[in-house]
């Protein structure tokens, strides 16, 4: 950058000099690429944690009240010679959702591709807000540390589950946990004020930083479903913050907001946690679709299909989100005529998402598909969020919900819309964009060991799920087997508990790939795949301020194979 | 147009300004926190019953005055920003002066109205209503004690220099002031007229 | 799939089931045939030397209209599942049948207590029988049972009765059914209630009515609390 030119033009507070100190360059650093990695690091430490929760909550089920393999050096009162206790056991299922929805999902899609991509594939240097950015990554560790400290208070972590239902979570006396529970509201509200900050970063560069000539409809899909799913979280997450003030209160100073016998009315809790929880699937889901719609179009050589419709499907499913939420609530007691519109609404919202699946197949029709590594983990979130879109419409029927409702026919379905979204998607982008955030290549043929131990072994662990939610078979028990309609089950739940051991034993191949990479990996050029999006049209690492001169836009992003052109792929400054 | 920019070269495209952009956000984040809270109060009020003997307890000539307080401030910082942008130094700092002053004549009227509803007997955690009215007006008392912490370190960069950087501060607190102000125009009628 | 229900014991869980299986055979054919066709294209476009892809964008109306025509088909699908849907979230939530067996019920952590309305066939009278964790009612009667919980928020769920509902402290949730076949069938409680939530085990026994009769007169009633 030309010293004259910094004259001349106003100062922005995004321009800031390259840091020289290890502090300013890897800790408190303002830049969008290492906050980025920082939110991985947070992501995905806090993603192990949640693994081995998973862990520890199926091999209860597989195998009651016996030692786990490997956890026989927890301590009294947590676990007995490794053995899990009731109360623990809850705590595992409560931490499990909270860690896995707001502590890993959140930071690696949204903080960690949307922090590390969204300024580079609008052509911006950064991100409009460097500071707050840097605030916003702290507040979650901070955030991290509040939680897992909660652990370590008298009774132990919260235990009510990750949906909070009051008055269970409103009064210690009901789970027996105390301060765990306060600090896993606090942990909440420094989480949700975190993102609250990211989330006007993401607005304001995708808006005001875009590079000449990259019109709104020039964008990134991933650009897209970022900015929708920061609005979605930024918009919903305020009656769950007034949720989480009277909560607070009715734990630690005596109101009775939720609770009856004060006058209270615990289904008020459900409606705020719900008006809130259901934008917040989407703000986990979009992230996810966005780094499959950047994978598709490079590896079938195609443009993505119907990008406008996608476009207008996302900002649909997001509006229509926030008029579904009583869905979550069929048999919870409230008036039983507010179920079909209810019905109505959920129904409407599978429009877009039909909208977006459909094109992602059709985008592979007449392509020149590559199967790579992230290729396979892309196709492999359409055919399993497939399962999880169509078992949803068994969900939304209100009369089917009556016997489905809080069985595990219901945490299959979510995890079937989840585990894509996240871990499957999460990995595609990874495979994809690791020689762009680390300069080095990983190995194929690896990554497709893993993918393929990966997309089976979840399978494996969630398929046969839906069989015993059929059975009847309800969530959050510890010892299934006191109930004589469960006890046939024990088998599927031993062939799952084995399935999750493999998932969670396959991701060490991911661990291997990254080390090797890291210490020997071949260099990444610039643009490996032969994409267009703005970030393959810079250094592997992107150098400080991503570009060396501002990059003119002058096509779409996914203008492959055009007909007449020499290379089957036109970079979006290609004039 | 050539690819030969500087980044630091204006860009075409832009059209948020970026701190409004961000105090927009935020005040967003925070209408639907207290539309939530808002929301669940007149739910239950409704379904409740209408919570009219408790409301009686209210003192609503505390709270109309602290409206009369709160609508003058809303005033007196947008005459402060006007100010601001004539860089007439000394009003603008007067005029932000005022609006502390009014804020925190608004709180300790608040903390005077809380104090003889203590002495009432009437706590957080007396009944459901009192939940709603403690937690409702004190997240604004709160948001109030904010907003006079930032108008009063404009007043005092006021009283120094007027650049553009605490004109475009000003505006921004005004945004958050109107805010807390619109804030309490709903709690009044909501909570000790209705 | 449909093969893992438990056995239906109520007179509205044919009706629920049959939904199921209705909804079970819409999806499962879109389902197969996404999946053969994401298959096929796998397959079938996989990358060949000299063989560019094609430059489709989906962006023209005949071109949208694959992706659109299917999209309304499943609008039209869903909207027959939910037309579907209604009559029976109706007769099993709405509709309560006037001439029931009233019952009472009160959850706690972690166990549930039935109130059965005793030999003159009346809730509230002297002769009421409140049992612990037991629910006896006779086979083919319409029985209402209005729960409560004096704690947290429990579920009352009937898995062979095909029935289930949230109980809530600080008000009285109403459930009805009729079981029509004879035996000993298991009330868990679906919502997590704290610690002992695996334990909260309830038992629906269902007597022919000349058994219930015998059953009711051998009982003491409760007195009072």
């Amino acid at each position: 950058m030309s010293m004259q030119a910094h004259a001349e033009s106003p100062a922005h507070h995004f321009d800031h000099p390259e840091p020289t100190t290890f502090l300013r360059k890897y800790v408190f650093s303002v830049d969008h690429k290492v906050i980025g990695k920082q939110y991985l690091g947070i992501g995905v430490f806090m993603a192990v944690a949640g693994g081995l929760m998973a862990y520890l909550i199926r091999w209860q089920l597989a195998w009651p009240e016996t030692p786990v393999p490997g956890f026989g050096w927890v301590p009294e009162p947590y676990m007995y010679e490794g053995a899990i206790p009731p109360e623990f056991y809850n705590s595992m299922v409560t931490m499990h959702g909270t860690i896995m929805v707001f502590f890993a999902a959140m930071p690696i899609l949204l903080g960690a591709f949307g922090n590390f991509l969204l300024p580079i594939m609008v052509g911006a240097p950064d991100m409009a807000f460097p500071r707050l950015n840097m605030m916003s990554v702290w507040t979650l560790g901070v955030a991290s540390l509040v939680l897992i400290a909660s652990f370590f208070m008298p009774g132990g972590a919260a235990a009510h589950g990750w949906t909070g239902y009051a008055p269970l979570s409103a009064k210690a006396a009901y789970t027996g946990v105390d301060w765990g529970g306060t600090l896993w509201i606090l942990a909440l509200a420094l989480e949700f004020a975190s993102f609250l900050m990211g989330g006007v970063n993401f607005l304001v560069t995708a808006i005001n930083m875009r590079a000449p000539g990259m019109s709104l409809m020039r964008l990134p899909l991933l650009v897209w479903m970022q900015l929708t799913a920061a609005v979605l979280f930024m918009l919903s997450v305020g009656p769950l913050v007034a949720a989480a003030i009277m909560l607070l209160l009715d734990r630690t100073l005596g109101t009775g907001f939720f609770l009856p016998e004060r006058g209270g009315d615990p289904l008020l809790w459900q409606h705020l946690f719900w008006f809130f929880g259901h934008p917040e699937v989407y703000v986990i889901l979009l992230p996810g679709f966005g780094i499959v719609m950047e994978i598709l179009p490079v590896f079938a050589r195609k443009p993505i299909f119907g990008y406008r419709s996608i476009v207008w499907s996302t900002i649909a499913a997001g509006a229509l989100s926030f008029i579904v939420w009583a869905h979550h609530m069929f048999v919870s007691g409230i008036d039983a005529r507010l179920a079909t519109p209810f019905s109505i609404t959920t129904i409407l919202i599978s429009v877009p998402f039909a909208i977006i699946m459909f094109a992602m197949i059709a985008t592979l029709w007449g392509g020149s598909i590559v199967l790579t590594t992230p290729m396979l983990f892309a196709l492999g979130v359409i055919a399993t969020f497939l399962i999880g879109g169509v078992t949803g419409i068994f969900l939304g029927s209100a009369a089917v919900d009556i016997y489905l409702h809080d069985t595990y026919f219901v945490l299959a379905h979510f995890h079937y819309t989840l585990f894509p979204s996240v871990i499957l998607a999460g990995l595609g982008g990874l495979y994809f964009w690791w020689p762009k955030m680390t300069g080095r290549m990983l190995n194929e043929t690896l990554g497709k060991i893993h993918f393929w131990l990966t997309f089976i072994a979840f399978n494996c662990v969630f398929l046969p799920l839906f069989l015993v939610g059929v059975g009847g078979h309800h969530r959050r028990i510890y010892d299934p087997y006191q109930y004589d309609f469960l006890k046939p089950f024990q088998p599927v739940h031993e062939f799952a508990t084995m399935a999750a051991i493999v998932l969670i034993l396959s991701q060490l191949l991911l661990l291997v790939n990254v080390v090797m990479s890291l210490m020997s990996g071949e260099k990444a050029p610039a643009n490996p795949w032969g994409a267009n999006t703005l970030e393959w049209q810079t250094d592997s690492p992107p150098p400080h301020g991503n570009f060396k001169t501002v990059p003119t836009v002058y096509r779409d992003p996914y203008d492959y194979s055009v007909p007449g052109a020499a290379l089957d792929f036109l970079p979006q400054t290609h004039p | 147009m050539t690819t030969e920019h500087s980044m630091t070269a204006p860009r075409e495209l832009g059209k948020l300004p970026f701190g409004r952009a961000g105090i927009w956000w935020f005040l967003a984040s925070e209408i639907m926190t207290f539309g939530g809270l808002l929301g669940a109060y007149t739910l239950q009020r409704i379904s409740h019953g209408g919570w009219h003997a408790e409301m009686q307890h209210l003192n609503a000539y505390i709270a109309a005055l602290n409206t009369l307080f709160l609508v003058t401030s809303s005033l007196t910082i947008v005459l402060a920003h006007q100010a601001t942008e004539r860089g007439d130094r000394v009003r603008a700092r007067n005029m932000l002066w005022v609006t502390v002053a009014l804020g925190i004549v608004f709180l300790c009227n608040k903390g005077v109205e809380y104090s003889i509803e203590f002495d009432h007997g009437y706590f957080p955690w007396t009944s459901t209503f009192w939940s709603f009215y403690f937690t409702m007006t004190g997240l604004h008392a709160l948001h109030v004690a904010g907003g006079v912490v930032w108008n009063t370190c404009l007043a005092i960069a006021a009283s120094r220099a007027i650049w553009p950087k605490v004109s475009h501060r000003v505006e921004y607190a005004g945004l958050y002031w109107h805010f807390v102000d619109v804030v309490w125009i709903f709690l009044f009628p909501l909570l000790y007229l209705s | 799939m449909l093969s893992w229900f438990p056995e239906n014991i109520s007179t509205y869980g044919a009706q629920l089931d049959s939904l199921f299986a209705l909804i079970y055979y819409i999806t499962g054919v879109w389902f197969v045939a996404a999946q053969a066709l994401l298959l096929y294209f796998i397959i079938r476009f996989r990358r060949r030397p000299g063989v560019r892809a094609s430059y489709v964008r989906g962006e023209n109306a005949g071109e949208l209209a694959w992706v659109m025509v299917p999209v309304v088909v499943v609008l039209a699908l869903d909207l027959f599942i939910d037309y579907r849907s209604h009559p029976a979230w109706a007769l099993v939530k709405e509709e309560f049948p006037a001439d029931a067996i009233a019952y009472g019920g009160t959850a706690k952590q972690f166990n549930w207590a039935f109130t059965h309305p005793g030999v003159d066939g009346k809730l509230g009278s002297e002769d009421d029988v409140t049992l612990d964790n037991e629910l006896h009612v006779p086979a083919g009667k319409d029985v209402q049972v209005s729960i409560n919980s004096i704690d947290v928020i429990h579920s009352f769920f009937i898995p062979t009765v095909r029935v289930k509902q949230d109980v809530l402290p600080g008000r009285t949730t109403r459930v009805w059914f009729n079981a029509t076949k004879p035996g000993r069938y298991e009330i868990p409680c679906a919502e997590l209630c704290g610690f002992g939530h695996y334990t909260m085990r309830g038992f629906l026994v269902v007597h022919s009515p000349e058994e219930y009769e015998k059953w009711t007169a051998e009982q003491k009633p409760t007195p009072a609390a």
